[in-house]
């Protein structure tokens, strides 16, 4: 069998093999041309200004939801198996506090550790990822081995996590972090590392053999089991890197914020979720991309500071985010049916 | 169409249930055009056509699960719309599915009476009462299951039989089973066409579609062939030969059977002593060679998948010893099997064969990326589409594309699919459980071809069907179970028949 293919000389497989599709992004990609097309007009019609002819709203925009759209990369990833994750808010804030903890300058008088003092950024940094990747682990176990339901594990750590970074420094916040640290939080920088985790992992599930698995696992974890993936180490792995990537959410929160506090990251987990679900990650499982996470986390941002632009109260803005959530999943349930016949 | 004998047309008055003129496209494709079908009462009517023909959505289309494009409906001379499937039940149109749709964490009573459970007086569901009548209805269509028993404890063929009665219950004059014996070994499908045969009687009328030849020539009065969607005739069963129906078919001329080439056998590739699972099977041993075929025969629940399960490690054995090629082996999950060079196509093509939510491509890939097409983590994508694209071909998978998800492919062509995920594994030991079900009878002897050649090239095969036929004519020795046990391991020369299905009921 094997000889025969070999055989063959390799010839690219014939345009009648793969029929052309329009791009799965593209709805969703004039969903969000939309409504920035409003704001511009609403723009003009009530404050007489532009929206988008403004580079530094959109580079706020966008910064404002790099963390969000970090900890999203890796929770599409989660939801692709048909898992959720619940945690990684907390993740972000307990990462945040433990991090800045050893990102502390000397000059900083009230130091939490003064032997610990005016570390390279690389001690934090390791420290924040690893403890991320250790919740992520611990997530994907109980998931994974002790085949506790998804929602609930990460429920757990959800509140669990948010309990240490409390705990942590009995609630007070870690402030004096080195400029060392802080720099990957300045300026542009959280969105560079937004766009290079969603590019690694944009990869990684596209051409991979973890991207594949990944997906199989969540079409159907049976078959995917007895097509000799091995799913629990698998699943393990897909929780790991969320965990990771909280990880690193947290560390970017803390830089940019130059101080760590308990309460960082609250509802950070709805978001990412909401905008895995927009750009058409479906909770079924085995559906989803990064390309179009990305984009449902830009909409999340044009819709919050196309608000603050029209000067709508805070209010209105969660209830019309409710809103479209709710919309996209209904959106999801009516093509899986479709699909179904 | 005039040189056929055409079914007696001034059966008017009988006709129970008419469709004309049907057409159904999906996106990229034209599944039914022209459709027509006549269904009378007291009778059994058998749709034929190749994978990919277009019968499913046919019957679809009747059990309101689809709408026509175009073309009409008539119930009893009545015009009709069937705008979903409860609306078609209410009318009296009942369907079994080609896939099991059974929900497994469910009791079987609970599955049978679905949204339609009997109520006590404060409108709770009666547990007592329901499995009361499940008990009843079982009993009177002779089906052995429990009604208090879960579904996930059942074999796939109780499963079937399970399907059946839940569509028997509705007591709907028209009723569709879509490939019911695909799962089924002779026995099972004797009593089936008992069941049918009752219906019939009853003058209910009975639409049956099977790859089988020998099942459509014995209950059908009628058949109906289709071929690329489109309606070419009717006949009475009695009249019309298995030749023509083939012909009528596929259009051209096909083998029915693959000749089972002579190979020279190896050195002993795998080699299973006194495996055990507990309350499943015992003692199970046998020795496979390189280039050779065994067949396992047996009744259902004799527990021939249940030996394939656990030499793949899909429910590890509690005892025993497997070697392959001199070797003692551990193998406790499908991916030690896999390393070992195994492969196992199961005989649940939605339950633990599909990826639904994937396309075909994903779906032909996903087990040899465990060990072929991958250079440091990345899929090598080129290749593995050329020899997806060339296994499609060679398995002649009726498709738009290999992009395309493989929910909308037709059953036989799911099944193809998946044969072909374990041939791109280049197995060395290939079970394969079911391989031809749902396959129209020109492509099985293709794939019996590719079986035969892989096992040529120095492969082990390990057989399991319910199809004697197919058993008898590609094995060269055939294991026989009976209850968990080896009742005996006949060489090709002796395995007939009579000798099987002795040692199979011992
Ligand atoms: N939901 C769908 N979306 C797109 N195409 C479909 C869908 N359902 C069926 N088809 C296509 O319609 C054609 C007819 O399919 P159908 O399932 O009716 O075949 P069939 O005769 O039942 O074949 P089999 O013997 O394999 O069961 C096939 O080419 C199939 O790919
Ligand atoms: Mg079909």
């Amino acid at each position: 069998m094997e000889k025969n293919l070999a055989e063959k000389t390799r010839i690219a497989p014939s345009p009648a093999m793969q029929r052309w599709k329009p791009p799965q992004e593209l709805n969703i990609l004039l969903v969000l041309v939309g409504i920035a097309l409003i704001y511009e007009a609403m723009g003009w019609i009530f404050i007489g200004q532009s929206f988008l002819a403004n580079t530094q709203r959109l580079t706020i925009t966008i910064l404002q939801v790099s963390v969000v759209g970090i900890i999203a990369v890796g929770v599409t990833q989660v939801i692709i198996t048909s898992g959720i994750d619940l945690s990684a808010g907390s993740v972000v804030a307990m990462t945040a506090m433990i991090a800045a903890s050893v990102a502390q300058s000397s000059e900083w008088t009230r130091a939490l550790y003064p032997g610990f003092t005016d570390m390279p950024a690389i001690v934090p940094i390791s420290v924040g990822i690893i403890l991320g990747a250790i919740a992520g682990l611990i997530n994907g176990a109980l998931v994974a081995y002790a085949r506790i339901p998804p929602f609930i594990a990460t429920l757990g750590m959800m509140v669990a996590a948010r309990g240490i970074s409390k705990w942590y420094t009995k609630g007070q916040p870690i402030s004096g972090l080195t400029d060392q640290f802080t720099f990957i939080g300045s300026g542009a920088w959280p969105v560079v590392v937004f766009i290079v985790v969603a590019i690694i992992f944009h990869v990684a599930l596209k051409y991979t053999r973890y991207g594949k698995f990944t997906y199989a696992i969540g079409s159907n974890m049976q078959a995917a089991r007895v097509s000799g993936i091995n799913v629990e180490a698998h699943l393990v792995k897909v929780y790991a890197i969320a965990g990771m990537l909280a990880g690193l959410a947290g560390i970017v929160t803390a830089a940019r914020a130059q101080t760590a506090q308990s309460g960082m990251g609250v509802n950070y987990e709805l978001d990412a979720i909401a905008a895995a679900v927009i750009g058409g990650t479906s909770l079924a499982g085995g559906i989803g991309r990064i390309t179009g996470t990305v984009i449902g986390v830009i909409i999340l941002g044009v819709m919050s500071s196309g608000f603050t632009f029209l000067r709508v109260d805070a209010y209105y803005q969660e209830i019309v985010k409710g809103v479209i959530i709710v919309a996209a999943v209904t959106v999801d349930v009516y093509r899986n049916r479709r699909g179904r016949g | 169409m005039s040189d056929v004998t055409l079914a007696d047309p001034t059966a008017e008055q009988a006709l129970l249930l008419s469709a004309q003129g049907i057409r159904k496209e999906f996106p990229g494709v034209v599944a039914l055009d022209g459709a027509q079908f006549n269904l009378r009462s007291g009778s059994v009517h058998a749709v034929m056509g190749e994978n990919g023909a277009g019968k499913s959505t046919l019957m679809k289309i009747l059990a309101g699960i689809y709408q026509p494009d175009a073309g009409s409906l008539h119930l009893k001379g009545k015009e009709v719309m069937l705008s979903t499937p409860l609306d078609a039940l209410e009318k009296g149109v009942a369907m079994i599915h080609q896939e099991l749709n059974l929900m497994a964490s469910m009791t079987v009573a609970e599955n049978i009476w679905i949204r339609r459970e009997p109520r006590n007086a404060f409108g709770f569901i009666d547990h007592k009462k329901m499995n009361r009548i499940t008990n009843d209805l079982l009993q009177r269509l002779r089906i052995n299951v429990r009604a208090d028993g879960e579904v996930r404890t059942l074999s796939v063929a109780s499963r079937q039989m399970v399907e059946i009665a839940k569509a028997v219950s509705y007591d709907s004059e028209v009723l569709i089973m879509d490939e019911p014996t695909s799962a089924l070994t002779d026995r099972e499908v004797s009593h089936l066409f008992e069941i049918i045969r009752e219906l019939r009687t009853e003058g209910k009328g009975v639409v049956y579609i099977s790859h089988k030849m020998n099942e459509i020539l014995e209950i059908s009065d009628e058949i109906s062939i289709f071929r690329d969607g489109k309606y070419i005739s009717t006949h009475s069963a009695s009249t019309i030969s298995r030749d023509e129906i083939i012909r009528r078919m596929v259009g051209r001329e096909v083998l029915q059977m693959f000749p089972k080439e002579d190979v020279e056998l190896g050195d002993v590739l795998l080699s299973v002593k006194n495996l055990d699972l507990e309350g499943v099977f015992s003692n199970v041993s046998f020795d496979l060679r390189a280039g050779e075929i065994l067949g396992m025969a047996g009744l259902i629940g004799s527990g021939r998948s249940n030996v394939a399960e656990a030499l793949f490690g899909v429910t590890p054995p509690t005892s025993g010893e497997i070697r392959i090629a001199g070797q003692s082996v551990q193998i406790r999950k499908p991916s030690d099997a896999i390393a070992h060079g195994m492969a196992f196509l199961t005989e649940d093509r939605k339950e633990t064969g599909c990826l639904l939510a994937l396309d075909i491509l994903e779906n032909m890939q996903i087990a040899a990326l465990q060990t072929r097409y991958t250079r440091s983590g990345f899929v090598q994508g080129g290749s593995v589409a050329v020899d997806c694209a060339e296994m499609a071909r060679r398995l002649r998978i009726k498709m738009t594309g290999l992009n395309v998800s493989i929910q909308n492919l037709s059953g036989g062509n799911q099944q193809k699919v998946l044969i072909g995920r374990w041939l791109l594994t280049a197995p060395r030991i290939l079970i394969l459980d079911e391989p031809t079900k749902g396959i129209d009878v020109g492509a099985k002897a293709e794939i019996h071809g590719l079986v035969s050649s892989l096992a040529k090239s120095g492969a082990a095969v390990i057989l399991i069907s319910s199809e004697l036929p197919e058993v008898l004519g590609m094995s060269d020795r055939v294991l026989v179970m009976h209850e968990g046990k080896v009742t005996g391991i006949l060489p090709r020369s002796d395995a007939t028949q009579v000798a099987v299905m002795e040692l199979a009921s011992r």
